[in-house]
Order: structure tokens, then C-alpha cells, then sequence
């Protein structure tokens, strides 16, 4: 592990870690909300991506990225006012089995649509190429652009939640819903706008992340489950512990990795080898690396166990 | 003996003789293997409502048990094989049951500290924590190819020669067998003192608690016997299709079992076997006439949580009452009225979606695709035309004549006033 | 005289009976496709299903075996070992004799377990298994089957003829191997150590990874690596989705070494590869439009214009000729009879000189090393995917040399006559 690797590691790390948070403030944001834990999240990611190839295809990239999060969002509102608000009275399990089944429908009307293996949907020309160089590695404008969107938005979001009158109903709608009610606000519509609003932007992050990767139906799948690690982890309820979680996972993410050093080697490095032809070595010569997949699993398990509440949350929930 | 006494065993009797005479009377391999995949499913979900109907947890992760179950199975059957041993291969479910049960002690121990949302999440976590596992692990998860065994192994079952579990006759009776044995098990368990605690606890935990019982520690003796019926599925599933690979503990299987308890019914004892069943039918059945089954199911699902939460079971249950007592004939037009435009509202869709599919998905086989008796050409706009149409107009019909109908049974509440005058 | 007029129309009457009968012995062989054709690998499994049905079409219209016709049945498996041997199933019950797959060797084995299974239980009713593309050596050495043809040369094979030219070249000194996770992947990884080892001692191997199959979206760390540690040389297995990520993510990095693959041909990895790619990545298959003497112009240019896709799978079209000529010679369908005429078959195919060894089924022929250029309508001809950029023949390995021993023990079953 040398000065470069490290660097880049760190830079790659942040970007998807950055993405990530995109996706986790609206499912936190949600959440904190109705106290409804979103699975079709994942798919409203996906819908951004496919919404965002097919309006670059038929308007070029750049107002796919601003048409695609509308649309989503847009759908996001509409799941909300149809089919959410009345299951409201019927307790959280019932939203919860909703929102799966939705996430079900959402990937099989995916490919019907557009079909089953991955759609072209690239960055454009413009994007592509290298921002600055690393030492030697050159760290690409795509990502940088990834990162920068991602920012852009969030200190928006932050803005708005702080600082504009929507942005305080809807904070004072998060603890004290019936006060807000009582002065005057359409709760309701409120919360339609916060589903929409977070489902807008799960669109946004699948608009630039299906570019820079891949973008087929099972797309949604994948991140889906780190993405509810980030939720768990950094708090349900909290923006920023949502936001050190996902940097924390990124950076744990592509740091594991690149490092190719297992417990034997460490047990070996202090002195007290292990031999090769015991039983526990396959289990002991695991490098991190190739339990990368892993860590963040391993980290909620972790988490829910010793600090339910996760880093920063405030929701408590027996 | 009077009616009374023997009804109760009417449903029992049904099914072991269902359970005996379907494998004999069809011998196509395809019924055969819907035959073995039911059964093996109506375990499972058994298994899933001891968890969510009777204790009220909701696990996303419950394809892990089954999955330790079908994997231990494996083993032993190529242990079997390399030491010929002298262990029916029949018996091995009850020792899938019980890599099961270990995992339920393990995995249980961790999860059930905590209930509600947060258990569901620790569950979503635990699934996919086991199934990153898999690549790390190859000799037990097997890898990519996952663990394959042949169940012939085991010499012929009483000494009896041809009984080796070589036809899918023989393995679909043993499947038969381990399922009627369960359902029977999970049964009698679900009116122990265990059953009825952790029915209690699932509706009020702080009562339970109050009266004296543990409600995590019932929430983990009942999530321990849950696993142990899970790892029997498993093992079944393993010496049926003799493939063991990621898939069985896999977040899809999971999300499988839940949706088809919850299409059943979870609040039935026999819901889940009835959502095993219907769910099978779509999986194996209806797979083979479209490729958007998966879409069906889906939307399936989705309209049950909206509309019918309690499931086929109690849909049905609803059915048979209001015929009994004869409000369905009194409501018979509206009824039939409402039957029809859901019949044409669905066709509608159900030609609007396979002619998408033939468009995106078998592009290169022509315009062309096959729904019900016709052959629609999804080339012409008027073939899209119609069946818009339908789902329209059948969906605006539905909605009408569904409100004139609430709006006859339960008259808008007057005001106070009124009431007070009449 | 009444009984002689009948003479005429009772002898016509006899012909059209022997006409009509000729006409009706046309028998359809039903082949069961069975590969991914959803998820990431998706396109590479219907590239396969395409050249399939292609080939299928041409065996038809010019009569391969008269009074056969070829018939293709798709199976999607989604690259899972569990979903392919339900389709076995499936195609079982359809009373489908052979089956064809190539992507993954995990199913490749487990179809042969379960059509092995199927054999044994139930005589009168086998399989016969033509892989067209799972190369993993162990198939025709520790576990061969007399229903299992390989006609794609097995990773050994490849790689031994890939080090041998890769030997010969200077400026290779750190040596960097990247594969999938999987039976296949670990072979690779083997038989490049190995055979480095014997070939060039002195090149180092700066580093080895092993990734989880069709899964990884995002390589850009482990390019990382390769820079970190000043690769020269990347050897991989990597196909599909994998490969084209895997070399985008290499020409997103600046990645400067050179790249040497099996499967950089199949799709989409050309389209990653670019004009970025151009003398820096070799390949090394049975064929590739560009050899010396290829005839078949009609091939590649009807398959791209009907399909808008490259024609790049020739191991299916020799099995298809080899199952046809099998026909021919055993004169029958029959899987037995068909497999055994299989056995030592020889032909001469677009590809050159190819043959079934009968010691364990593994395919003789040809193999191509190519690299990477620019279109010149001289050298390079056709270009592939539209990004006028192809194949430049340059080692054409013949099928002594790419010829490896087997340690097969081949049981076979009694020949039915």
C-alpha cells in the first residue's frame, strides 16, 4: 500500500460512498417522516437509470439528468398518495410488505419495457477522459462529476431542510406531525412531498450512477442491501449519520479491496504462524480482500447488537 | 361415531389420500415435479408462519435455515456415498432439520434480541451476510457450481431392489411423506403452551411479559423450531433436484416464502399451505405459458396487501360465509356484474403485457405472440388499441358498480341532527 | 384385360404412397439451448442463441443431413448451476435429445451430472451434451463423459499455446492475473503460473486476483492495484461483462499495460476496447474473420446484417456441422449411435482441420493469436462492432502443436448394433 494507492483508493472510496449517500438521504429522509422503511428505495435507483437512458436517447443526456429524477419522483408521489396513505392506519408491517411487493413490480415492468439484458446508457463524450492525475493514476471526469453532482445536491437538500419555510414544516413535521396539522398544514400532502422528494432523488443517483456503470434490471438489487446497511448503521432518522455511513462504507469498501493481507499473514508477521495444514487455516488465510463483500454485513450484524440506535439516530424503534 | 367427531380428521384423511393417489395417477415428469416442489414449499412456508402468523416477526432472512438444511443434507448424502454408510437416505431430512435448528440457535440468539422493524432488518442483514459467505466458503457453499449429490447412493430402501430413490415416483412419496409428517408437527406444536405464548406475545409482549413469560426467549424457542421445519424444506429441495448452490439462501428465496405465506393467508393454520400451492403455480406452471409471471405474481401480491391483508384464506373464507348465509345470492348481480369487469379489465392487461414482452423480448422471432387462443400482431396499432380499451373500461366499471354497491350497503352516516329527528 | 388396367393406377397409387412416406420421414432434432440470457451476461448468451439459430437456418436450407431438420429451443438459466438443471428437466420432458451450452463452466458441470443421472435412470431416453464454450480442462481429463463433446480448445490448451507466444515477447516482465471466482477462473490462474514458470522464470508475478463471477459493476480498484504495482502485462479469463469492465476501467485509470484474454472478442467488449485498445490487447480463440484463406464472407456478413451482431462463435458452427455429419454417417437421431459416430470424426471446417478425439471428446484444431488493429482491408478486414477496429492475425498455432494429452478414462455404454 503505497502513497498512490492509497489516494486513489480514498478518491474512488468517496465517490461511491458519495453516491450512496444520495440514495440513503432519501430513504433517511423518508423514514424519518412516515416511519416507513422504503423497499422499493433500491428500485426507484433503478427507474432513475432507465428513465434517464430513454431520455437521453430521445434529448441527449444532460435534460435526461433533469427530466429522469422528475419522473421518478413523480412516481414516488404517486405510490405515496395511492397506495402508502392507505395503509398508514394498518401499522408498519403493512407499508413494509407493500413497498416490497412494489419493488418486485417496479424490476418485472422494467423489463418488460426495456427488456431483460443491460441498456447502452452511457456518460457522454464530454465526461470522459481524466480531471487529474494521481501520481501516475489518472482519476477520471466521471467520477469527479458523480461526486460533484452529489454535493451540489446534498448542500441544496441541507439548505433547503434549514434554512426555507417548506424545509421547516417539514422538520417540524418530523416529530410533531398533529401540532403541524393542527397549524394549518396539509400533513399529507407534506408527506407525499417528502416521498416523491426522496424518491427524486434515488432517480437522480440511478441517472448518473447507471451511466458510469451498468444499467440492467437487477441493478437495484445489488445496492440495495448496502443501502439499508447505511441506513441502520448510521442512525434511521439522521442525514448526517447517514452521510458518515455511507463515506465510511465507500472508504471501507474499496480500502478492503486492495489489501491482500490475511489474519495468517498478521499472526505470521507477529511471530506465531498458523500452520497450513490445519483445519481453521482455510478460515485463517481469508485475505480482506476477499471478504470485502462481507464487512458491511458484518457491520450491521455488528451495529444492531451493540448500538441499535446506530451512530447518530434518533428514531428509536422496540 | 357422529359427525362431530370425525370432521375435525376429514381435512387429514383429504390430504394424505391427495398426497397418495396425485403421484401415482400422473405420471408426466412435469406433475411430478410441481407435485415435489408443492410439497416441499408447503413445508417452508409452514415453517415461515410459525414465525410471522403465530409470533408476529417479520424475517426477511428465512431462506438461511432452509439453506443450512439443504446444504447438511448434501454432505451427508456424498459422505454417504464416499463411506457407504448405512444411513437411509430417507432419514437425512431430520438431519437437515437439524443444520437447520443449529443455525436457528445461532443466527436466533442474535436476531430475536430485538423485534419489530429493527428484527426484520437484523434478518435482511444475516441473509445477505450468509449469502456473501458463499465464495469465501467454497468447500461447504460450494462456489458458482454450488454441491451437487445423487440420492441413489443410499442402496435400496427395506432391501427392497428399484427403491433407490432413482424415480421421481419414489422421491415425489418421500417428499409426500416428510410433508404430511410436518404439517402434522407444526400442527400439534401450534397448540402446545409454546404455540399459545407466542401467539400472546405476538399480540401484546408487554402482557406476556407482565404474566411472567420471556417474550424474547419465546421468540426464540419459536424461531429455533421455525428453522428446524425451514432445514427440513431444504433438505427435501436437496434430495429432489440433487444441486445445492447460493440460490438456497439466497435474498430471492426469502423474498419467495414471504410472499407466498402472506398471499395464503397468515392468519389461517392452513393459509400458508394454500400460498405454497398458488405460489408454486406461478413459479413452475404459469412460467411455462408466459414470461411475465414474475409481473403477475407481483401485482398479485401488491393488490392482496392493498385490498385482501388477510389473504386467499380469508377471501375465501369470506366467500364461503356470505354464501352460506345467502347474501351472496342477494348481492349475485352486483357480484357478477363486479366478476365480469375485473374478468375484462384483467384480459385487457394481460394482452397489453404480453404483447410488450414479445416486443422487447422476442424481438427477433417476429411481431407476432400467442395470448390464450389467439394470435395478436403487436405490428398494428389497433391491436393495442383494444385491449386499452378493456383495461379501461373494465377498471371504470369495477370502480362504479363497487361504489354504488358501498353506497347501498352503508348509507353515508347522516349528521347527529338527522339521526336525533328519525 | 379388367385386371391389367388396374396395373397403372395401382403402381401410381404405390408411388405416391413411397413419395408421401419420404416426405414424411423428415424428423426434427430438437436442440436445447440452455444459457443466460438475462442479467449482465446477457448479450453474450444471446450472441450464442443467435448463432444458434443461424447456423441452424444454413443446416436446414443446404440439407446437412437429409431428412433431418435442426430445431433450436432456448432456455434461459440466468448463469445459475440450480435454474439450468430445471431446464434440464424442462427439455426432458419435451423429449429434447441434446443439449448445447458454453457460458459458465459451473453449469456445464452440473449439466453434465445431471444429464449423466438422467443416462443412467432411464436408458432409451439420453442426452448427449455438445459444449460449445466452457473450457475448464478437468471436463475432458478427471471427468469425462462419453456424452459430453467439447468443441472450443480447453483453457490448458489456450493457455499453453498464449504463454508459449507471450514467451517471445521482451518487454514482458511484471505479470499481473485477474480472473473470475469461479472453476474456470481458477484454472486460468493455474495454468498461467504454471506454465510461466516453465516458459519465463524470470517474470514476475506482481499480482493475482479472483473476483466474484458476472457480478462486479465497478473494477476501478483493482486497476488500481495493477498500477500500484507496475504491471506490464495483465493475463485474464475475464469474458463478457466482466472483460468489457474490466478494460473500461483500465482505459478510465490510464492503465498503460498490455492485455492478453481469451474472450476479448466476445461481446461487448470491443466496443470498450475501442480505438484505446488498439495494439495493446491480444486474443486467443479457434477462429477470427481475419485468418489467412476464410472463406466464409457469407457467414459474417448475413449474421451481422440479419442480427446486428458480430459472428464470432465458430466452435458452434463446427458442432453443428459435426452433429449433422454424425447424423449422416450413423444414418439416425439416436444419441448413442450418434455419440459414437461423433467419436473420430473428422472434417474440414472454415476454421481448418478439425476432429473429435475419441480418447475424450475434446475437439482438435487450430488456434489463433491475435491482436488488436485498425481495419486496413488488408490484414484486417472486418472490424467488429462497428468500431473499425479488429483482429490482426498474428500466431497461427496448428492442431498438433495445440494438442494436449488427457488423462480420460472413458467409460462407454454398449454400442447399440
Amino acid at each position: 500500500m503505497n502513497a498512490e494507492l492509497a489516494l486513489i483508493s480514498a478518491l474512488n472510496g468517496a465517490s461511491y460512498g458519495l453516491l450512496l449517500f444520495m440514495l440513503s438521504a432519501g430513504l433517511t429522509l423518508i423514514f424519518s417522516m412516515m416511519g416507513v422503511l422504503n423497499f422499493a428505495h433500491a428500485s426507484f435507483y433503478m427507474l432513475g437509470a432507465y428513465c434517464g437512458y430513454q431520455i437521453s436517447r430521445w434529448l441527449g443526456f444532460w435534460p435526461g439528468l433533469v427530466l429522469a429524477p422528475l419522473a421518478v419522483g413523480a412516481c414516488g408521489a404517486a405510490v405515496e398518495r395511492y397506495g402508502l396513505r392507505s395503509l398508514h392506519t394498518r401499522g408498519p408491517v403493512a407499508e413494509l410488505l407493500f413497498t416490497f411487493g412494489l419493488s418486485y413490480v417496479i424490476v418485472e415492468l422494467v423489463q418488460v419495457v426495456w427488456g431483460r439484458p443491460p441498456v447502452p446508457y452511457r456518460l457522454p463524450p464530454e465526461l470522459d477522459g481524466s480531471l487529474f492525475s494521481v501520481y501516475t493514476v489518472e482519476f477520471p471526469r466521471a467520477r469527479a462529476f458523480v461526486m460533484l453532482v452529489a454535493g451540489l445536491i446534498l448542500g441544496a437538500l441541507a439548505l433547503l431542510l434549514r434554512y426555507s419555510r417548506i424545509g421547516m414544516i417539514i422538520q417540524a413535521a418530523l416529530s410533531h406531525a398533529r401540532t403541524v396539522e393542527t397549524l394549518g398544514h396539509d400533513v399529507p400532502r407534506i408527506h407525499m412531498l417528502v416521498f416523491g422528494g426522496g424518491a427524486a432523488l434515488a432517480g437522480l443517483a440511478g441517472a448518473v450512477g447507471g451511466a458510469l456503470t451498468v444499467t440492467e434490471p437487477n441493478m437495484g438489487g445489488a445496492i440495495g442491501a448496502i443501502l439499508f446497511v447505511v441506513v441502520v448503521v448510521g442512525g434511521m432518522g439522521s442525514l448526517a449519520g447517514a452521510f458518515l455511513a455511507s463515506l465510511a462504507i465507500g472508504e471501507l469498501d474499496a480500502f478492503a479491496k486492495v489489501i491482500d493481507r490475511s489474519p495468517a499473514d498478521l499472526a505470521a508477521a507477529l511471530g506465531v504462524p498458523i500452520d497450513p495444514a490445519s483445519s481453521l487455516y482455510g478460515l485463517w488465510s481469508l485475505t480482506l480482500s476477499q471478504t470485502a463483500p462481507v464487512l458491511p454485513f458484518l457491520l450491521l450484524v455488528v451495529v444492531l447488537l451493540v448500538r441499535p440506535r446506530g451512530l447518530l439516530g434518533k428514531r428509536e424503534d422496540r | 361415531m357422529k359427525a362431530a367427531q370425525w370432521t375435525p380428521w376429514l381435512p387429514w384423511l383429504a390430504g394424505a389420500l391427495l398426497l397418495v393417489l396425485v403421484p401415482a395417477f400422473f405420471t408426466q415428469g412435469f406433475v411430478r415435479l410441481l407435485f415435489a416442489e408443492c410439497a416441499i414449499m408447503i413445508v417452508f412456508t409452514l415453517s415461515y408462519n410459525l414465525l410471522l402468523g403465530a409470533s408476529g416477526m417479520l424475517s426477511f432472512g428465512h431462506a438461511v435455515y432452509s439453506g443450512f438444511g439443504a446444504y447438511t443434507t448434501i454432505h451427508a448424502l456424498n459422505w454417504i456415498g464416499r463411506t457407504h454408510a448405512l444411513v437411509p437416505v430417507t432419514a437425512l431430512p431430520l438431519l437437515g432439520g437439524c443444520g437447520g435448528l443449529i443455525a436457528g440457535v445461532v443466527l436466533g440468539f442474535i436476531s430475536t434480541r430485538r423485534s419489530g422493524t429493527a428484527f426484520a432488518m437484523i434478518t435482511l442483514g444475516l441473509g445477505e451476510l450468509v449469502g456473501a459467505c458463499w465464495l469465501m466458503f467454497p468447500r461447504f457453499f460450494g462456489g458458482e457450481g454450488g454441491i451437487s449429490g445423487n440420492r441413489t447412493v443410499g442402496g435400496p430402501l427395506f432391501g427392497v431392489p428399484g427403491w433407490n430413490l432413482a424415480s421421481d415416483l419414489q422421491i415425489d412419496y418421500v417428499v409426500g411423506a416428510w410433508c404430511f409428517a410436518s404439517i402434522a408437527a407444526i400442527r400439534g406444536l401450534l397448540g402446545t403452551p409454546l404455540g399459545r405464548i407466542a401467539n400472546a406475545v405476538r399480540d401484546n409482549p408487554e402482557r406476556a411479559e407482565f404474566v411472567g413469560y420471556s417474550a424474547r426467549q419465546v421468540r426464540w424457542l419459536m424461531l429455533i423450531a421455525s428453522s428446524f421445519f425451514a432445514g427440513i424444506s431444504g433438505s427435501l429441495a436437496a434430495l429432489n433436484f440433487e444441486i445445492v448452490s447460493a440460490e438456497n439462501v439466497g435474498a430471492l428465496r426469502s423474498g419467495e416464502v414471504l410472499l407466498a405465506t402472506f398471499i395464503g393467508g397468515i392468519g389461517y393454520f392452513h393459509g400458508p399451505i394454500l400460498g405454497a400451492v398458488v405460489f408454486v403455480f406461478f413459479a413452475v406452471a404459469l412460467s411455462q405459458w408466459t414470461k411475465a409471471w414474475q409481473l403477475y405474481l407481483g401485482l398479485f401480491f401488491v393488490v392482496l396487501v392493498l385490498r385482501a391483508p388477510g389473504g386467499l384464506a380469508a377471501v375465501i373464507e369470506r366467500a364461503v360465509a356470505q354464501v352460506r348465509d345467502g347474501s351472496a345470492w342477494r348481492r349475485s348481480r352486483v357480484l357478477s356484474a363486479m366478476g365480469m369487469a375485473m374478468v375484462v379489465a384483467l384480459g385487457g392487461l394481460i394482452v397489453l403485457v404480453e404483447m410488450t414482452y414479445q416486443r422487447t423480448l422476442e424481438v427477433a422471432a417476429g411481431s407476432v405472440v400467442r395470448v390464450f387462443w389467439m394470435d395478436i400482431d403487436t405490428d398494428r396499432a389497433t391491436s393495442w388499441a383494444l385491449p386499452s380499451l378493456f383495461l379501461v373500461a373494465g377498471a371504470l366499471a369495477y370502480d362504479r358498480v363497487r361504489r354504488q354497491d358501498l353506497a347501498v350497503r352503508q348509507p353515508t352516516p347522516s349528521t347527529a341532527a338527522e339521526v336525533a329527528a328519525r | 384385360m379388367a385386371r391389367n388396367a388396374l396395373i397403372g393406377p395401382f403402381v401410381g397409387f404405390l408411388a405416391f404412397c413411397l413419395a408421401a412416406g419420404a416426405v414424411a420421414q423428415t424428423t426434427t432434432v430438437r436442440l436445447a439451448f440452455i444459457d443466460p440470457l438475462s442479467g449482465l451476461m446477457g448479450p453474450v448468451g444471446n450472441n450464442g442463441l443467435h448463432t444458434w439459430q443461424f447456423v441452424a437456418d444454413i443446416a436446414n436450407r443446404e440439407n446437412w443431413t437429409p431428412g433431418v431438420r435442426f430445431e433450436i429451443v432456448p432456455f434461459d438459466n440466468k448463469l445459475s448451476a440450480q435454474e439450468s438443471l430445471n431446464d434440464l428437466k424442462a427439455a426432458i420432458d419435451q423429449d429434447i435429445h441434446y443439449v448445447v451450452q458454453g457460458n459458465g463452466t459451473s453449469v456445464a458441470r452440473a449439466l453434465i451430472g445431471g444429464i449423466s443421472k438422467n443416462n443412467e435412470r432411464n436408458p432409451g431416453k439420453e442426452i448427449v451434451f455438445l459444449n460449445y464454450a466452457a473450457v475448464d480442462p478437468d471436463l475432458t481429463n478427471g471427468e469425462c463423459t462419453f456424452w459430453h463433446f467439447r468443441w472450443d480448445a480447453n483453457s490448458d490448451m489456450k493457455m499453453e499455446a498464449l504463454t508459449t507466444y507471450l514467451a517471445k515477447q521482451k518487454e514482458v516482465h511484471r505479470v499481473y492475473l485477474i480472473n473470475q471466482d469461479y472453476a474456470f477462473g481458477h484454472q486460468v490462474q493455474r495454468a498461467a503460473r504454471e506454465d510461466l514458470m516453465r516458459k519465463r522464470p524470470d517474470v514476475e508475478i506482481v499480482g493475482d486476483d479472483l473476483h466474484p463471477l458476472a457480478k462486479v459493476t465497478d473494477f476501478s480498484q483493482y486497476v488500481a492495484k495493477m498500477k500500484a504495482a507496475n504491471a506490464d502485462t495483465v493475463i485474464t479469463g475475464n469474458w463478457g461483462s466482466d472483460l468489457a469492465l474490466l478494460i473500461k476501467a483500465a482505459r478510465d485509470a490510464g492503465l498503460s499495460a498490455n492485455f492478453y484474454t481469451y474472450y476479448a472478442a466476445t461481446t461487448p467488449v470491443p466496443t470498450e476496447m475501442g480505438a484505446s485498445g488498439a495494439e495493446r490487447v491480444r486474443m486467443i480463440y479457434i477462429w477470427q474473420p481475419n485468418i489467412e484463406n476464410f472463406s466464409g464472407d457469407v457467414l459474417v456478413k448475413e449474421f451481422k446484417s440479419r442480427y446486428k451482431e458480430d459472428f464470432t462463435v465458430m466452435a458452434i458452427y463446427d458442432a453443428l456441422r459435426g452433429l449433422a455429419e454424425a447424423m449422416r454417417t450413423a444414418k439416425s437421431t439416436d444419441p448413442v449411435r450418434v455419440a459414437y459416430a461423433l467419436e473420430g470424426l473428422r472434417f474440414h471446417a472454415y476454421n481448418g482441420d478439425v476432429e473429435v478425439r475419441a480418447s475424450d471428446h475434446q475437439v482438435q484444431q487450430p488456434l489463433f493469436i491475435s491482436s488488436w488493429q485498425k481495419v486496413d482491408g488488408v490484414k484486417v478486414k472486418y472490424d467488429q462492432e462497428d468500431t473499425g477496429y479488429g483482429w490482426r492475425r498474428e500466431v497461427t498455432v496448428a492442431p498438433d502443436a495445440a494438442a494436449l494429452a488427457t488423462s480420460c478414462q472413458m467409460q462407454r455404454p454398449a454400442h447399440p448394433n
